[in-house]
């Protein structure tokens, strides 16, 4: 079922970016840093409405690393991060996060959630929505005037320039660009100062710039706050030249390893079924290209409307749904959804 | 209608001289009590519009409203005050309306496609219950579109322990209400429970339409509900002066209401809502006016590159 591997590699040193030469990242280290791996998975398993996305997941990821969970729309990359978090139980193994059961670790786990944009309309200020991130789940009327409101606006204060959205936290939300949103967003997560963040595609639907400043960003944050990151993403190379770790989703399992181990054109083609070049620039960074080139989703404006019909392709692209027969039913979830897409073949490479 | 048409005959005269003018209209004590209860309903609908303009429920609560016409009419029809017809059919819709999971994206369009439903259906009953009243329910008008008169004593006090309850409970379910009604994925994540916050609003929602009926009448509950709630969100985006404000506007529409209304020989509930309105439209034009420069200058730095990589 499953064609995971474990990767024991806690915390490889942070000199290994892809294009330093073929690093020792990934080498056997056995899992170290601060006592313990933060997220550890074992055997874990997940099924969602009776669809099996993947199984037996062995996953080790270590303090203060920058991980990135790429793979096919579909696979349950967003549910993995749904785990960790506690709100999606899986079915089964093991999973520990920051030493405890997903969801005990209360706030000292920050999270992005996919995709949010405010309501145009909504009439609240990003420093308010920074602000739920502090207190919002406590019940009560917060009293003014006290140390813990000063705190509480001392703090966001400080999150609020981390991140550089001075200049506009005090606009309605719903008013701020998307890559405002995306920056006021991180620093809700980062309130707290959590020791793990959650990002589901925290820069999916930003335009190049946005993209790049958050991702380093997010880099920044990862470094110097010595927060660990676990990214899904859809595309990998803006944070590529970042990234310690990278989890695969795919086939039902993951694969995991450093960028330099898994970012490569054999790995990634059979992963995504679909020919997938790593180049390496003049500079000796890594580019995923997909084939061919220049998706249209990233151009357009309601890019979210095509979510679906871009999941449809993509599962019609994997071409062993036989692995993915739910053992329950004997069912192979995929085949009744390609049926309506037979027609509309996507030429598009999911990585560029 | 009666009643009211007694009181346009002898419409007391304005004298301009505003001290007499209240004194002389505080002199009855039907006019006391008025004011009593008007100032109490109209701080609760200023908060909990508040947070149901937030919401976008604004739909859930003049269903919540409506029901209540059923509800007194019900209850006029068996002979109990009309005031536990109000409550008894304004929570119960609220639960009901509440059994209906909003998860998802479609969660928005199921609920208002019942609560159209649930509308419909007590909106009808409550026609029934007056045909079988036999047309001695002189009060249908006011049950529609709201009365100042025959406000008792007891009356106050029962909505004074109604807003007492309602404003408690929502102090103290108000942050966690607000961040699940912002964002509700972050919220669900730190363990906040959404679904039993987004009942308990509602139930607090038809305690605050059915008190607010009494006032208003049941199809004017968005006078003091909605209206200076959306005035005060298109003032400030700040949660504590935009709850500030809608409770400032919604009693000030009521005693402007209560006082015109009874120097006037027209309804409260025309006056009520005319005022709240005036302030909202007043407030969106100004609103417009300042946000244009701001939204031109937010648009530009928002313009999207095409391509990737």
């Amino acid at each position: 079922m499953s064609v995971s591997f474990r990767s024991r590699a806690g915390r490889p040193a942070r000199t290994a970016r892809p294009g330093a030469g073929e690093t020792e990242a990934g080498l056997a280290e056995p899992s170290g840093g601060d006592g313990g791996p933060v997220i550890s998975l074992r055997g874990a398993s997940v099924r969602v409405g009776g669809r099996l996305l993947w199984s037996g997941v062995d996953l080790d990821i270590g303090g203060g690393e920058f991980t990135a969970v790429l793979g096919p729309n579909g696979v349950g990359k967003s549910t993995l991060l749904k785990v960790l978090l506690g709100t999606v139980a899986p079915a089964a193994g093991e999973v520990r996060v920051l030493g405890r059961a997903p969801g005990r670790a209360g706030d000292r786990v920050g999270y992005l959630p996919q995709r949010r944009s405010f309501d145009p309309a909504l009439r609240l200020r990003g420093s308010d929505v920074v602000r739920l991130g502090w207190d919002g789940d406590r019940w009560g009327v917060p009293l003014p005037g006290t140390a813990g409101g000063r705190a509480a606006r001392r703090r966001i204060a400080e999150v609020i320039d981390l991140v550089g959205a001075g200049a506009y936290a005090d606009r309605p939300i719903g008013q701020c660009s998307g890559g405002e949103q995306q920056r006021l967003l991180i620093a809700q997560a980062l309130v707290r100062r959590p020791r793990l963040l959650l990002l589901d595609e925290p820069l999916d639907s930003l335009d190049l710039p946005n993209q790049a400043a958050v991702a380093a960003l997010v880099g920044r944050i990862c470094r110097e706050e010595g927060v660990t990151v676990v990214m899904v993403a859809h595309d990998v190379n803006p944070i590529l030249s970042r990234l310690d770790r990278v989890v695969y989703l795919a086939e039902g399992g993951a694969v995991a390893g450093s960028p330099a181990e898994v970012v490569t054109t054999e790995t990634l083609t059979r992963l995504y079924r679909t020919p997938v070049e790593v180049l390496r620039t003049s500079d000796g960074r890594l580019v995923v290209v997909g084939q061919p080139e220049a998706p249209a989703r990233h151009t357009d404006r309601h890019a979210d409307r095509h979510t679906d019909t871009d999941r449809h392709h993509d599962i019609e692209r994997r071409t062993d749904v036989d692995r993915h027969v739910d053992p329950g039913t004997g069912h192979r979830p995929d085949t009744d959804r390609n049926a309506d897409t037979d027609q509309y073949p996507d030429p598009r490479g999911e990585l560029s | 209608m009666t009643a009211l048409s007694t009181l346009a005959d002898t419409t007391p005269a304005w004298s301009w001289n505003l001290l007499d003018d209240l004194r002389e209209m505080w002199s009855y004590p039907f006019m006391v009590n008025a004011f009593r209860a008007g100032t109490v309903v109209a701080v609760v609908a200023g908060v909990m519009g508040w947070f149901m303009v937030l919401r976008r429920q604004s739909f859930a609560g003049h269903t919540l409203a409506v029901v209540g016409f059923p509800g007194a009419s019900g209850a006029v029809l068996v002979g109990v005050s009309a005031v536990y017809g109000y409550f008894a059919f304004c929570i119960a819709a609220a639960l009901v309306i509440a059994a209906v999971p909003r998860a998802g994206r479609d969660g928005g369009v199921q609920e208002s496609a019942l609560t159209g439903t649930v509308q419909a259906f007590l909106l009808a009953c409550g026609y029934l219950f007056t045909a079988l009243y036999k047309g001695l329910l002189g009060g249908t008008t006011s049950l529609l579109f709201g009365s100042f008169l025959g406000i008792t004593g007891g009356q106050v006090w029962v909505l004074v322990a109604v807003a007492a309850a309602v404003l408690a409970l929502l102090a103290a379910i108000g942050r966690p209400l607000l961040f699940a009604s912002v964002d509700p994925d972050v919220a669900a994540a730190r363990g906040v429970p959404l679904r039993a916050l987004s009942t308990a609003f509602l139930v607090l929602l038809g305690a605050a339409a059915a008190a607010t009926s009494q006032i208003t009448g049941t199809l004017l509950v968005f006078a003091l509900l909605v209206m200076p709630a959306a005035t005060a969100q298109s003032l400030t985006a700040r949660p504590a002066r935009g709850l500030a404000l809608s409770v400032l506007l919604a009693v000030a529409a009521t005693w402007l209401g209560l006082t015109v209304a009874y120097y006037s020989p027209y309804p409260i509930g025309f006056w009520v809502t005319t005022f709240a309105f005036g302030g909202y439209v007043l407030a969106r034009a100004a609103a417009t006016a300042a946000g244009r420069t701001a939204t031109r200058s937010a648009s530009r730095s928002a313009t999207r590159a095409g391509g990737a990589v």
